[in-house]
């Protein structure tokens, strides 16, 4: 069973205690966007194979929405981290850079 | 290719079976193809073989990364049905159930189709609503289908408890001619058929790049060398977003895992298909007497075929409500494939950014009942450029807003 660790309360809870949101870092688009940017923001989705950003919320916890760094072809867990923020935290991106080399996520690398 | 018969099986029992071929033959790539398939599953042997029976284009290989029908066509529930509430659905799911019910026969091979009915529980009365709408909207479709009621329900399925304390039969959606048919056959029958008509089926070839010039495709880097081609579809399940990645383009989907298991065999005791979309279960039993279970998908993205065990203890959880009698039972095997869902849970047929790519994906939990279907439009689309059962499954309806929304239609898994 896949296991996060909250970043918020610090519990390392079981999938089943968390709900999965999906891609991570959307920006969202609003009036003016124009229909490119849009489309990608509603419908087009990062889906590698390797190294994934996404949102998960502590539903039957704090109830908190986090991020988490994971491989989401071998299920190891990079690690998590604030949902406040727009990119992933360096020391995070640098351990992903040490066992997958290379990596390159949306604009992230 | 010398025909299966019931003569051929006293001819070969004659001399010791030693006279039967190969089903289809183990070649090496040529260096250049007119078409190029990139998937041997269901659905990239359909289009391959609709490409050479319907259109003529036989010059074509059909390239695989691991074995052939190793992913999700030798993994689903076999389940096969057109019940389905939007139009563009009805027509394209509509036409592949009867396809099945003659491709033993075009095929020449046995896929064991099964027409021996689905019924679509309804548990809430949201779903009565909401079926009894998909039973009208199929009237109009011309798919044949009716809303029951439970007392039908209990004759046509013994087994099922329909006062069940938390999820009763209220009713249910029947298609009588639905059923399931024999996953691998399927894709056996087909890759005969297309060797037989001189198309290379080439195993354990991963492409490995897509090449391309002024902005048209000219051919693919696979381990077994680069192959030249006019025309390239790209039909592989959950690996659309890695083909799509190499040709340049981005899909709205996702891949998940979706699980299922089967029992020990018991004796028959359930001759229809059974869904029960509102606790994301559904049973039929297989010739062997296996019990055959599907369950629900997990929510985040996964490329290990395998799947997350709470949601194995969900499905059979609620299904031993509704189907007290296989609480003994014990489970043999239990897998996972992986599946691309789209944002409508309709799938992508159509032309791509790229010149000369075509794509075949988004069937999410539900491809293995579309496959004739689907390579018959996939075949029209990749030889003349559009085709009526495809034309509504662009890659464009999302940016549009024309979804062709089964999410709702279903609720679920479908």
């Amino acid at each position: 069973m896949l296991m996060l660790t909250c970043p918020y309360c610090g519990i390392d809870a079981d999938e089943t205690e968390l709900t999965p949101g999906g891609q991570a870092h959307l920006t969202r688009e609003t009036v003016g966007s124009d229909d490119d940017t849009f489309e990608s923001y509603l419908f087009m989705r990062e889906n590698p194979k390797g190294v994934h950003f996404e949102r998960w919320r502590h539903s039957y916890g704090c109830g908190k929405w986090f991020h988490a760094a994971r491989c989401t072809v071998t299920l190891e867990v990079f690690g998590t981290y604030s949902a406040q923020t727009t990119e992933p935290p360096k020391e995070i991106c640098d351990k992903i850079s040490g066992k997958r080399p290379g990596w390159s996520w949306g604009s992230f690398s | 290719m010398k025909r299966y018969s019931a003569f051929a099986i006293a001819r070969e029992a004659a001399r010791y079976h030693a006279g039967w071929e190969r089903a289809w033959a183990a070649r090496t790539p040529k260096g250049k193809y007119d078409v190029i398939i990139v998937g041997a599953g269901g659905h990239g042997l359909a289009t391959a073989y609709y490409l050479g029976r319907n259109h003529g284009i036989t010059n074509v290989a059909v390239l695989e990364k691991g074995w052939l029908g190793g992913g999700n066509t030798g993994r689903n529930t076999t389940i096969i049905r057109s019940n389905y509430l939007q139009d563009p659905s009805a027509a394209i799911y509509e036409k592949s159930r009867s396809l099945y019910e003659t491709l033993s026969q075009d095929l020449n091979y046995n896929i064991m189709f099964s027409p021996r009915g689905v019924m679509m529980l309804a548990q809430t009365h949201h779903e009565v609503r909401g079926y009894q709408r998909t039973a009208h909207a199929n009237a109009l479709q011309g798919v044949k289908t009716e809303y029951i009621t439970p007392k039908r329900v209990k004759e046509l399925c013994p087994i099922i408890d329909i006062d069940g304390p938390r999820y009763p039969v209220l009713g249910a959606l029947w298609q009588a001619r639905g059923g399931t048919a024999r996953h691998d056959a399927v894709a056996w029958g087909l890759a005969r058929a297309c060797s037989d008509m001189g198309m290379d089926i080439i195993q354990q070839c991963e492409v490995t790049a897509v090449r391309q010039s002024g902005g048209k495709v000219t051919g693919v880097s696979t381990t077994k060398g680069d192959i030249d081609c006019d025309k390239m579809g790209i039909v592989v399940a959950g690996h659309s977003g890695v083909l799509a990645d190499m040709a340049g383009f981005r899909l709205p989907i996702e891949s998940v895992a979706l699980q299922a298991l089967v029992s020990e065999p018991i004796k028959p005791c359930m001759d229809v298909v059974v869904m029960a979309n509102t606790v994301h279960g559904y049973m039929s039993q297989s010739d062997k007497g296996e019990m055959v279970i599907g369950g629900g998908a997990d929510g985040y993205n996964n490329y290990t075929q395998r799947g997350s065990f709470h949601h194995i203890e969900e499905t059979v959880r609620a299904l031993i409500e509704t189907f007290p009698m296989i609480s003994r039972l014990k489970m043999l095997r239990q897998w996972g494939g992986i599946v691309d869902m789209t944002g409508d849970r309709s799938p992508i047929i159509s032309k791509t950014p790229l010149e000369g790519c075509f794509i075949n994906c988004g069937w999410g939990t539900g491809g293995f009942k579309a496959i004739p279907g689907s390579g018959w439009g996939m075949a029209e689309l990749m030889a003349k450029g559009a085709s009526p059962l495809t034309d509504a499954f662009t890659l464009g309806r999302f940016r549009e807003g024309r979804f062709i929304d089964e999410s709702v239609a279903a609720g679920v898994a479908h």
